[in-house]
């Protein structure tokens, strides 16, 4: 190719680009955008939700993306999200944000479905979790290994869950670790031998649509919604959406369609208690 | 118009030495008050406990590109060789075309199989089954197309008069691939290796779902690892100050490894045109 016709192309390759970025679609030009950061727990609901109230307020775009609560508390605080999820109520240090409530949840152990293991005593769990029982058969199940599986840090789940057990992350010996709910529960869906804790909502969720894990009582109380409803279940959380004020317009409204009556039902879809019954 | 070429050349240069310079920037904070051996001999990595060993993560990523590239480099070679001097013109066509599909594969699709079907049959013969060989497994795939093609083109970069020369003289079909066409293509080879070898090593993704995230160093290839690269994505995120300018440094590590890998064959050499 000689150099003129070099440049001839240069020219028309910088032409089409300008002529594509510059022009778009009505549409485009007028969407707002709001940005969703934090807790896998909460990113389904969230995506949801956002679906809905874009159909109601043509022009906006919601962006719904997970990678844990702390992502969501980090990315708030400097400003990459507007609004934060977070699977948990806020720490003394984090008072320069505001939670909403969005729905209530618990954390729940669970199982694959084949294992005959029915429950398992706080002590129980400590000592698997932290590499004293190996072996299903030393609590009434097969003879096979346990693998443990451990959320990854940053999760308001794992430190929850650390919290109820009284355990440190150092002493805990995970054989898999994994980061969103639905990693978790694919990995325990797997594995007949497995053993992980997520969010009841996420797992009750999955059970429904088949996925061969059931959840674990906790100190004698079932994993249920209802439990969590009835406020028995020992492990529940709030979900909150966390903001720092000021906050922008838009922000406060997909708040407040967050926490009104019209998406009851959607987050009674997930199998989360709504923010109004408790 | 040479100014142009010039142009482009020093952008691409200039851009991989800001990102070195913008990796050593982030990660200074901590190299301030942590000394740098200390990244090396703590106790594990507990970045909430102050601990920021990188050494199982070192080892974890090393053994996943090492058992990689020992099985797609002889795979990815003998498939060339096959298409080149030993298939009929439609199977060596039909097979290209797989071997370039399997190339454009996404690497989260290769992770979402992996994490549904290859970790629960792996567990089958050996708990957990997400483990280092899943990765190895994982990255063999990935990097398989690489390392053939390349190898296809540097095999039929081969001057035929050489070829010819070898035909003539009345070699076999093997002693040809092995005497004449291997010899002369090795340069291109050794480009393909060099590539697939920088994947392997920088691959996040795929890995991140099927190696279990574990801290540790294996001890068998059913052992549960975490890579460097995975670990900057499961950390970034959340990250803050400290925690955050050590990944940098797992970042910068990253790097001035995969430097070391690509400039490693350029070393001994004595003579390009051999």
């Amino acid at each position: 190719m000689s150099i003129r016709s070099s440049i001839g192309m240069i020219q028309f390759v910088t032409l089409i680009l300008t002529l594509a970025f510059a022009w778009h679609p009505r549409g485009n030009a007028a969407s707002e955008k709001l940005v969703l950061t934090g807790a896998s727990t909460i990113a389904p609901l969230a995506s949801e939700i956002g679906r809905r109230f874009e159909l109601q307020h043509s022009g906006t775009r919601i962006d719904v993306q997970s990678g844990g609560s702390s992502r969501g508390i980090n990315d708030v605080r400097n400003g990459t999200a507007a609004i934060g999820m977070v699977s948990r109520g806020l720490k003394p240090e984090e008072k320069d944000l505001h939670a909403h409530l969005l729905a209530w949840d618990g954390v729940g152990i669970i199982l694959h479905a084949s294992n005959p293991v029915a429950a398992l005593s706080q002590q129980q769990i400590r000592d698997i979790y932290t590499g004293k029982i190996i072996n299903w058969k030393m609590v009434g199940g097969k003879d096979a290994a346990v693998t443990v599986v451990n959320k990854a840090d940053g999760r308001s789940t794992l430190e929850l869950f650390l919290n109820y057990l009284k355990l440190k992350n150092s002493e805990i010996k995970p054989h898999v670790i994994i980061g969103d709910n639905s990693q978790g529960i694919k990995t325990v869906a797997g594995n007949a031998n497995a053993i992980g804790y997520v969010s009841i909502g996420a797992a009750e969720y999955e059970t429904k649509h088949g996925l061969p894990i059931k959840l674990l009582p906790l100190d004698g109380i079932e994993a249920t919604v209802t439990n969590v409803r009835n406020g028995t279940f020992p492990l529940s959380r709030p979900l909150n959406l966390i903001t720092r004020e000021p906050s922008n317009s838009l922000a406060r409204k997909f708040i407040e369609f967050a926490g009104s009556a019209q998406v009851h039902d959607l987050v009674e879809a997930q199998y989360f208690v709504p923010a109004w019954v408790r | 118009m040479l100014w142009l070429l010039h142009g482009a050349a020093g952008i691409a240069a200039a851009i991989v030495l800001l990102i070195l310079l913008f990796l050593a920037v982030e990660a200074w904070p901590i190299l301030r008050h942590i000394p740098l051996l200390h990244f090396f001999t703590d106790a594990s990595w507990h970045p909430g406990e102050g601990m920021y060993n990188l050494t199982p993560m070192l080892s974890g990523t090393l053994y996943a590109a090492a058992g990689a590239l020992l099985l797609a480099v002889p795979l990815g070679v003998a498939s060339s060789l096959f298409v080149l001097y030993y298939a009929s013109p439609g199977l060596a066509n039909g097979y290209l075309r797989l071997v370039e599909l399997l190339a454009g594969i996404p690497s989260v699709v290769y992770g979402f199989w992996g994490l549904t079907t290859l970790v629960p049959l792996i567990n089958q013969i050996h708990a957990p089954g997400a483990s280092l060989l899943a990765g190895i497994l994982i990255l063999t795939l990935m990097i398989l197309p690489t390392v053939a093609l390349t190898a296809h083109a540097a095999l039929l970069a081969v001057p035929h008069e050489y070829i010819r020369g070898a035909v003539a003289l009345g070699m076999s079909q093997w002693g040809i691939i092995r005497g004449v066409a291997l010899p002369a293509a090795k340069a291109g080879i050794v480009a393909g290796v060099t590539l697939a070898t920088g994947r392997a090593v920088g691959e996040t993704m795929a890995v991140l779902m099927v190696t279990g995230n574990v801290v540790q160093h294996a001890h068998s290839p059913f052992d549960p690892v975490r890579t460097l690269a995975a670990n900057i994505a499961l950390e970034m995120p959340y990250a803050m100050s400290d925690h955050r300018a050590a990944l940098f440094l797992s970042g910068l590590l990253l790097m001035m490894l995969v430097m070391i890998l690509w400039g490693l064959p350029a070393w001994p050499r004595k003579d390009i045109h051999g």
